[in-house]
């Protein structure tokens, strides 16, 4: 990073509730609330307060091609505003709203993202990210895939079932001190564990549920942020890595491309008090966990995770937010936000959230 | 073998995936108001645009139209097109008329078919009213409206298109 990058203030966020069904509430309908809550937040109007809005969603999730041009319709955006979009989890819109600010093209932006994903069957819906050639054409969904990265897990004697059943044990704990969450409770290790397996060899709880919902946020120059007047939290890394669509030539028990994108974001330049990690299947926040370098100290989903509710397309966003939350409460002074795309954790960016 | 190399030029690999599609909240007010033979449109709580069909939302300011508000049958043509060509998989002959309409209580035009006119005579600013199916045959649709055809009334000068009430120029308004 050179010495003239401009710090990036988190300023605003704001996620809805995760519901296994929206039932018939359109993407628009979805957004608005979000949008109205984090422009509140900071006293703004709407969109023409902030110089560049970038939104993330998939078209296939809704099942019709150019769907997420009428998210735009819950922006405000007349007079025509500076806009652009990402077919990805909305924290990729957040890394190119960062980019617009550090190149000094705009000092302030609206990112958000959204997905009804209950219309369609996701896992088969998402088998269409894979190859076109080889994996697409054989239908492999998204649960069959983590369950042969679970599968390897074991076997490599990286984890047991029963670490498997404690992260969603804790997941389902940390929910119920989130109003947003969609599956809380006390659980124990042991009623999960005779549950029977759904894909094994993992059981249904091992997989993120399906939700509806929206998230946003805003983001400003650290000046922006203080004439606005309003507490915000510093955006002090954020990189991301892929790794290759050929699932077999990854080493699935580990996220190298997680490593990486930790290392540039300088995740191990200070103590990580809390991190919220976008790990749709139990053993995916373990292998999350280690490839981030975090022990004892570090709070880990406190929110619940995205086992707890899926927003796709925002849940990557709101994990951010989630961390700019706790520390702008101060419950936090540096956490460790990840999102990923992709099958098996193919896709991972990783950001560094600090106190101002 | 001399095969091998020759080069795959396509592969088949249809997809099929099936959604349960829902219009929205706003969408499905409209939808339901038009099975009941009534055309409606939402107006802005910021701007007081009324918008049809409403999608939830005024683009414009950003913000949710929650309020419902009955369209009259009559509208003003704001353009229009005549099409001679037949268009695949569409049962209506040409030539025939697409025009740009804006019912009266609304600001915004939509599109639907104008017929029982002369094509030559059509112009913008004409005054025209909806033809309606058979109440038997309403449902959720556009076409519960066959088409519109044209009024013995004035025009409405250019200027004032989009920015009748819904009674028409007599009650000129909004
Ligand atoms: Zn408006």
């Amino acid at each position: 990073m050179s010495v003239q990058a401009r710090d990036i203030a988190i300023v605003a966020f704001h996620q809805s509730d995760c519901q296994a069904s929206a039932g018939a509430t359109n993407e628009v309908e979805l957004i608005m609330p979000e949008i109205r809550a984090v422009m509140d937040q900071v006293g703004l109007r709407n969109a023409q307060d902030v110089d560049f809005v970038c939104s993330g969603s998939c078209d296939y999730l809704q099942g019709a091609a150019f769907a997420f041009v009428a998210g735009v319709d819950a922006l405000g955006a007349v007079p025509p505003i500076r806009e652009s979009h990402v077919e990805m989890d909305a924290a990729w819109a957040l890394y190119e709203s960062v980019l617009k600010i550090r190149m000094g093209h705009a000092d302030s932006a609206l990112i958000y993202g959204f997905a009804k994903s209950s219309p369609g069957e996701l896992p088969i819906v998402l088998s269409q990210q894979l190859d076109p050639y080889y994996l697409a054409p054989l239908w492999v969904d998204t649960v069959s895939l983590a369950a042969l990265q679970a599968r390897l897990m074991l076997d490599a004697g990286k984890i047991t079932e029963a670490d498997m059943a404690a992260v969603v044990s804790r997941s389902r704990h940390n929910a119920m001190n989130n109003p947003h969450a969609q599956l809380a409770g006390e659980v124990s290790v042991e009623s999960l564990l005779a549950q029977q397996h759904f894909v094994s060899p993992l059981r249904r709880h091992d997989c993120c549920p399906v939700s509806d919902g929206a998230s946003a946020m805003i983001i400003a120059t650290v000046e922006q942020a203080k004439a606005w007047g309003k507490p915000y939290a510093i955006l002090r890394g954020i990189d991301h890595r892929i790794e290759s669509h050929n699932l077999c030539t990854r080493d699935l028990t580990e996220s190298p491309s997680t490593r990486r994108a930790a290392e540039a974001a300088g995740v191990a330049d200070g103590a990580v008090d809390v991190a919220e990690l976008y790990a749709p299947f139990s053993h995916q926040e373990i292998i999350l966990s280690r490839a981030l370098g975090l022990g004892e100290g570090t709070s880990v989903n406190p929110s619940g995770g995205v086992l707890a509710g899926n927003l796709m397309m925002a849940s990557g966003l709101s994990r951010v937010g989630e961390v700019f939350q706790r520390i702008v409460s101060g419950e936090a002074r540096r956490g460790v936000a990840h999102a990923t795309s992709g099958p098996c954790l193919q896709h991972n960016l990783v950001a560094v959230v600090e106190a101002a | 073998m001399s095969d091998a190399r020759e080069p795959v030029t396509g592969i088949e690999a249809p997809v099929y995936l099936q959604y349960q599609f829902t219009a929205g909240r706003a969408p499905s007010r409209f939808l339901s108001a038009l099975k009941q033979g009534r055309l409606t449109g939402q107006r802005c709580p910021g701007c007081s645009q009324v918008y049809i069909p409403p999608r939830g939302a005024c683009p414009a300011c950003g913000i949710a139209t929650e309020e419902e508000v009955t369209l009259s049958n009559k509208a003003t043509v704001q353009s229009f097109t005549i099409v001679y060509i037949p268009i695949p998989g569409n049962p209506i002959k040409p030539p025939y008329i697409v025009a740009n309409l804006v019912p009266d209580g609304a600001n915004i035009s939509f599109i639907h078919l104008l017929s029982e006119c002369v094509n030559e005579e059509v112009h913008i600013g004409q005054r025209v009213e909806a033809v309606w199916k058979p109440e038997a045959e309403w449902d959720y649709k556009m076409d519960n409206i066959l088409y519109y055809k044209p009024l013995e009334e004035p025009d409405v000068p250019v200027e004032m298109i989009g920015k009748l009430g819904v009674d028409g120029l007599e009650g000129k308004q909004s």
